[in-house]
């Protein structure tokens, strides 16, 4: 009776001391959902989901504070990776989230720009290039089309203007057909 | 010669006597040149001569961002015939997708003069990288329909065996067999010269199908014993580069590496005599031998025609059928697609093109559901299970497609062309892989998005902080040097105090 409960008394210590110092050891940096999460999102930064950029959206995920269907550029596809990840019901987007927008990319009209610094200071990826009372211009390979410059610019000279399809970038269309009617 | 099998694959019918028997014929001087800035697989090339620019035939008229593309996924692009530059601009390019790219159109002035070439006289005499250089500099790719740069396969080291590929499976497809007919010594010659840049091969085999016994014939009498010319079962698509290195070695390449990987490098006929003529004569590549084929011209052949000639020309030349040509296709009838109209130019991966009038094309069915009778599987040449691919790419469950490896799939259609059901299977795989593809490019983009995004939250908060600093030393330093000078002062008055005080005891 003694021994048992010695020998029990004891493995729970020794498991106790082995799960104590793994927890030290392996102690994992950071929130890895959040990653997982962060990873799906489009890293457009374009703040449509109503946190200041991808990652707070990813975090409030992870704590359970916001829906999975608060992402316009993700789209349908992405809130069904996001369900998926994390076994939440796949929820339809949104109404105000809900329009899923051409690829999209800013263009300064450069005589217009007066050389305000604004929309530098809005661009989430630092894809606007300029100087105080010099011209800007958009690099058009880092503009993820987030929209962000469009409102601080006073005075309106940042377009958004659909991705030019080029042959490089063309993608084969999914097949639609008619199948044939066999009975009438 | 012992030969391996693929598996699977088709016997068709090859429509080949319509343009097999009359010679190569050089094609006319158009009186317009369209030479898109990209007619090869890699990095697209710039323009380097400008509007209103004379150019001769064989100058480089577009070149990669470096000074030396030897190196880079990019060949030049030389000027067919001699001319003025009239424009740089966006213009409609022999593509599925019917947009337009950057193009250099050429007005000819029908003198075709060439400009200073410099051939070789004894390849032997220079080093595989000097000659690679040279064949580099004349703008060669891959001329049996990919447009790989041939520079790039001749860089590969430890190659042991050489193939050249003149199995020619597609139907309607000429140009090879009348090249190996007529060229057979060019051909030769260019092997050769390719198993040189190599390093020496040990083995250098061309294969020809054998329906084609003249190509054959000639090859041998050619070779003179000097590399293996061997015959291989006529069999849709033996062509393929992977199918050919499995026929001739047994050997299977995956999808992830190249056949150097496995010391085998295959160069199409016409290639090997693209190199030969840019070493012997130091001609770049401005032309090439292609077939003009189907009932919509009156007589069908195989020209050699200058790159950027508009296939309405060619047509022209060939003698234009009565009857409306309803469809265009550019390249064979299994693996080309068709074109909405005649104005698209001529470019490096042209190999063929067949223009058929209502009553050439059979009406094919409509599509009806697949019932799983496994057809498609059985002459599947890369041992796939194409009706498990067609359900995963319906349903756009792309996981599912790549867990039954869809990216193994060579477009060939031959699932296609035996499916009872008449589904346009290819076209559903070539939609799959479109968008896998396009997703994993977005995905790198998110990746520097977030990875710039990273950055700039970081930079502005190291800006705060280093602003924060300044400030603190600024009013250090200044409380310092103040508290300094009020002790100066202090101490200048307390001394003056004490010399007035000295004076008056004076």
């Amino acid at each position: 009776m003694m021994t048992a409960i010695a020998l029990l008394a004891g493995l729970a210590l020794i498991f106790g001391l082995l799960l104590g110092y793994a927890s030290v050891r392996f102690k994992v940096e950071g929130d890895p959902v959040v990653d997982q999460i962060d990873a799906i999102l489009p890293q457009q930064q374009c703040g449509k989901c109503g946190y200041p950029g991808c990652r707070p959206y990813a975090e409030a995920i992870a704590n359970g504070e916001a829906e999975i269907n608060l992402c316009p550029p993700g789209g349908e596809a992405g809130m069904l990776a996001l369900a998926n990840l994390l076994d939440r019901e796949p929820k339809q987007l949104s109404v105000e989230h809900s329009v899923e927008p051409a690829k999209m990319v800013a263009v300064i009209e450069e005589k217009i720009c007066i050389g305000c610094t604004l929309c530098i200071q809005a661009c989430p990826v630092d894809a606007i290039l300029g100087g105080p009372k010099l011209m800007h211009t958009v690099i058009a390979k880092e503009c993820t089309g987030c929209e962000l410059c469009v409102a601080p610019c006073p005075v309106d000279c940042i377009k958004m203007i659909p991705v030019p399809q080029a042959v490089t970038t063309w993608k084969w269309p999914y097949p639609i057909y008619k199948l044939s009617v066999i009975t009438e | 010669m012992k030969l391996w099998q693929f598996h699977g694959g088709l016997k068709l019918n090859g429509h080949k006597s319509l343009s097999s028997e009359s010679q190569i014929t050089p094609a006319n001087i158009p009186p317009l040149l369209v030479l898109p800035l990209l007619q090869h697989i890699g990095e697209p090339t710039e323009a380097v001569v400008k509007v209103g620019d004379k150019v001769l035939k064989g100058q480089v008229i577009g070149h990669c961002r470096e000074k030396d593309c030897s190196f880079l996924m990019s060949t030049p692009i030389h000027a067919s015939s001699s001319g003025t530059v009239v424009a740089i601009e966006n213009c409609p390019v022999p593509h599925p997708s019917g947009l337009t790219a950057p193009c250099i159109v050429i007005e000819t002035d029908g003198e075709d003069k060439w400009i200073e070439r410099t051939p070789i006289a004894d390849y032997s005499t220079l080093s595989p990288t000097q000659l690679l250089y040279h064949i580099a500099k004349a703008g060669i790719v891959g001329l049996g329909g990919a447009g790989f740069p041939a520079h790039i396969k001749l860089s590969s080291k430890s190659i042991e065996t050489l193939i050249i590929n003149g199995a020619e499976c597609e139907p309607y497809i000429t140009c090879d067999d009348r090249l190996m007919r007529e060229y057979p010594h060019d051909i030769i010659a260019g092997a050769q010269i390719i198993s040189h840049v190599l390093g020496g091969t040990q083995r250098c085999v061309i294969a020809v199908e054998n329906n084609k016994p003249e190509a054959y014939q000639a090859l041998s009498e050619a070779a003179e014993g000097q590399l293996e010319v061997v015959l291989v079962p006529t069999r849709y698509p033996t062509g393929g580069e992977r199918q050919l290195i499995q026929i001739l070695t047994g050997k299977e390449v995956g999808r992830t590496e190249l056949p150097a990987a496995r010391g085998i490098v295959v160069h199409n006929v016409i290639t090997a005599r693209a190199v030969y003529r840019a070493v012997q004569y130091g001609r770049p590549l401005v032309s090439r031998v292609m077939t003009v084929t189907g009932k919509g011209v009156e007589k069908p052949q195989n020209l050699e025609v200058r790159f950027g000639t508009l296939m309405r020309f060619l047509i022209d030349q060939c003698g234009r059928g009565k009857a409306r040509i309803e469809r265009l296709i550019m390249g064979g009838p299994m693996m080309g697609f068709a074109l909405p109209n005649e104005e698209f130019p001529i470019i490096k991966t042209t190999n063929c093109l067949i223009v058929s009038p209502a009553d050439e094309i059979e009406k094919t069915p409509e599509p009806m559901p697949c019932i799983r009778c496994g057809a498609c599987a059985q002459v599947c040449p890369v041992n796939l299970l194409p009706q498990q691919l067609y359900w995963y790419a319906k349903a756009k469950d792309f996981n599912k497609a790549q867990d039954y490896h869809i990216f193994d799939c060579i477009d060939c259609g031959c699932c296609a062309h035996v499916c009872p059901s008449h589904i346009p299977l290819v076209s559903y795989y070539r939609y799959a892989k479109a968008e896998i593809r396009a997703s994993s490019q977005e995905h790198k983009q998110a990746e520097i998005a977030k990875q710039r995004h990273e950055f700039r939250t970081f930079r502005l908060e190291r800006n705060k902080n280093e602003r924060k600093e300044k400030l603190q030393k600024m009013k250090e330093t200044s409380n310092a040097s103040k508290e300094a000078a009020i002790k100066a002062a202090l101490e200048r008055t307390k001394a003056k105090k004490e010399q007035v005080a000295s004076n008056e005891q004076k």
